[in-house]
């Protein structure tokens, strides 16, 4: 009798009242249907992890639209080089991270940039550094997860990659297309028109049926948004059919707030009018904040984890399996360490923890024992 | 022109040597100028409306209209429209020189050089005319007098190609850089971006037109130098006309506002095209035809060691 009642107690509390009410009449209850909201609770505790990486050539927008997508100030101390010191420059990968927290949820936010990225005069495999870049979290990822203390893993994987496409042009560029098929298979590409307050609608209009048409034409697959479920009602599924036609997002960002139409916004003062980054006829900055942030980011991490990193995964082990044939040696069916050697440092950790875990262990028998003689 | 008046005596009666600009104003209207002008810039800048807006005639290569399916070229090809355009019975043949390709490829290595070779051609064919035994009366003149360079509104700096650019066709041509598609940039970023600019090229000792070695007095350097201090233009095209507070003006319609093409306070096309058109056309073409024209006759000499005219009747190239 106890245990019912404890039960009922517990879906009282944890599911909300128009189902309670419902499930209440039912008699042969299980309770697992507070699943996810058992889930939600513990990686509410946990916290979340998001790394996105942006790019495109300088001046295209994308640090001002980071920090109006996060309403953050993360570029705050950055200096521009000017022309004569950028000659030689490389392209650079560089991390910012920033902690977020909105109604109790956290997220560790990572935001990786590309700066120098189609820059120079000659830009020939300029996205190379960033290929190497993904595959190397992809890299220490498999490594990580083929080893033996797998507590603490760190997901540095770039879950997303916004590349920024100049509004001047008349469609994608040869670098454009080059860039995009060299990374998507490695990343969700999200393609974006940068600054499109130089466009009229119209502009816009073509613009964006040009650049699907060229993304078609050119086999790049960028990412897609996940089909409705059937179940989903009417308004929902309309939303969503919108999302998708309007892509490429044509987008803007503001570092500065002007006073329009009695209200302060996010938003560019210009002599013939005031643009406002939040204001949907504007521009599609909000169905792009929207989709990353609030509908879509865990989609954007799942297609990382099963279906990026899987093929990775599944390359390496071909190519290991492969150069173990080829060293006459026996196919192992689970290689449980890369080939390479772990250095030094990992390897005393790797034996500090074990230590631990060897330690906890005994204190948890003793106590056990302990109980055990009480009773 | 010089008119001498002697110290000191009066003119016993009117003779009418004033008259003489008269004189040469109906000649010169009656044999029409020739204006080539060049426009250089990565595709999509709006270099063909803007020469369109300019000349406020469709005279660029692009008349048919915006969408065109065209694919960017693999190499920098150099493309030239002419049309004779009349105002007020002055007739002008405008030959606009397009540059596509230029910029748009992944690998930009010299992608200048097409472009040179093209301006240093056009000098040849008139120095070629001009060391004629029998020179034609007035020898066609396609040298480009003045190359628009569109400079990216990014905002941060110029571009590794703007500077490679300038600096290496400076001295061949008159460049005038401008800022394209201004309509991205507020007021206070465009300020900031032109200073940067500014700064930039001077760092570099790259000279714009006007440069101010050639400014020959007081009254134009001061009038050069206020056109310098406001270089480079931000400039807006457009083909479409709007109404405007009982106004049909040329403009562009975003969901916030119609930006005016020709309205200083939004940007600076009205003043390019008073300092291209109106007052310093003529100085273009002179710089062209006393500077950089004979900078490029000295160096054949030079390189030559002297030059032989050649008659129109023999194919003698061996001289030149």
């Amino acid at each position: 009798m106890d245990a019912i009642m404890l039960q009922e107690k517990l879906v009282e509390r944890l599911l909300c009242p128009r189902v309670r009410t419902a499930r209440q009449k039912e008699k042969q209850y299980v309770g697992f249907a507070t699943l996810p909201n058992q889930v939600h609770r513990k990686s509410v505790k946990k916290g979340f992890d998001f790394t996105l990486m942006v790019a495109g050539e300088s001046g295209m927008g994308k640090s001002t639209l980071v920090n109006s997508l996060f309403l953050t100030d993360l570029y705050k101390d950055r200096k521009l080089l000017n022309a004569e010191e950028r000659i030689n420059q490389t392209v650079e990968i560089i991390k910012h991270t920033v902690d977020i927290e909105e109604k109790g949820v956290k997220l560790k936010l990572t935001i990786v940039d590309t700066p120098g990225f189609g820059d120079a005069v000659n830009n020939n495999e300029c996205w190379k550094p960033i290929t190497d870049y993904i595959d190397q979290q992809f890299e220490q990822y498999f490594r990580d997860e083929s080893g033996l203390n797998r507590k603490n893993i760190q997901d540095n994987r770039v879950h997303c990659c916004l590349y920024f496409i100049p509004p001047f042009g008349h469609g994608l560029r040869p670098v454009d297309v080059e860039f995009m098929k060299a990374l998507h298979e490695k990343v969700n590409i999200i393609p974006l028109i940068a600054k499109a307050d130089c466009l009229t609608p119209n502009e816009i209009k073509k613009l964006k049926d040009r650049i699907r048409e060229e993304i078609d034409k050119f086999g790049i697959k960028v990412y897609q948004f996940p089909e409705c479920d059937s179940d989903e009602d009417e308004e929902f599924k309309q939303l969503d059919k919108e999302l998708k036609e309007c892509t490429p997002f044509a987008v803007i960002g503001s570092n500065t707030v002007v006073e329009a139409r009695g209200q302060r916004v996010r938003g560019r003062l210009y002599p013939w009018g005031i643009v406002e980054v939040e204001n949907q006829s504007h521009c599609d900055f909000v169905k792009l904040r929207n989709m990353l942030i609030r509908s879509h980011m865990h989609d954007l991490k799942d297609v990382t984890c099963d279906v990026h990193y899987e093929n990775y995964r599944a390359q390496c082990i071909q190519e290991m399996t492969s150069k173990l044939a080829q060293d006459n040696r026996m196919e192992s069916p689970i290689p449980i360490l890369p080939l390479s050697t772990p250095d030094v440092d990992t390897e005393k950790l790797i034996k500090m923890k074990d230590e631990e875990l060897k330690r906890m262990q005994e204190m948890l028998n003793k106590m056990q024992q302990q109980m055990h003689d009480k009773d | 022109l010089y008119i001498l008046f002697c110290g000191g005596s009066t003119l016993l009666g009117y003779i009418g040597i004033d008259t003489i600009i008269e004189q040469m104003r109906k000649k010169t209207m009656k044999t029409g100028f020739e204006f080539n002008i060049m426009v250089v810039g990565h595709s999509g800048l709006g270099k063909s409306t803007l020469v369109n807006t300019l000349f406020k005639s469709q005279v660029s290569r692009k008349s048919a209209g915006w969408a065109r399916d065209e694919k960017i070229p693999k190499t920098v090809e150099i493309k030239s429209v002419s049309h004779v355009i009349e105002e007020g019975g002055v007739k002008m043949k405008l030959t606009v020189v397009d540059t596509p390709g230029f910029g748009d490829q992944i690998n930009n290595d010299n992608c200048w050089e097409p472009i040179s070779k093209y301006i240093n051609e056009q000098f040849e064919k008139f120095l070629k005319e001009e060391v004629n035994i029998t020179r034609k009366k007035r020898i066609p003149d396609t040298r480009v007098h003045c190359c628009i360079y569109f400079i990216s509104p990014t905002g941060h700096t110029l571009r590794q190609l703007d500077m490679e650019f300038m600096k290496r066709l400076s001295h061949s041509v008159n460049i005038i850089p401008v800022i394209a598609k201004a309509d991205t940039m507020t007021i206070e970023e465009r300020q900031e971006f032109k200073q940067r600019v500014r700064k930039e090229l001077e760092m570099s000792g790259i000279e714009f037109y006007p440069q101010k070695e050639f400014d020959d007095d007081m009254e134009d350097k001061s009038d050069n130098d206020k056109i310098r201090e406001t270089m480079p233009f931000a400039v807006v095209g457009s083909d479409k006309e709007y109404q405007v507070n009982n106004k049909r003006v040329l403009g562009r319609k975003t969901a916030w506002g119609i930006v005016e093409v020709e309205n200083p306070n939004h940007c600076e096309f009205a003043q390019l095209r008073d300092f291209l058109i109106r007052s310093h056309l003529q100085d273009l073409k002179e710089v062209t035809h006393n500077i950089h024209y004979e900078t490029y006759r000295a160096k054949r000499l030079n390189d030559n060691g002297g030059l032989h005219p050649i008659s129109t009747n023999g194919t003698h190239d061996s001289n030149l």
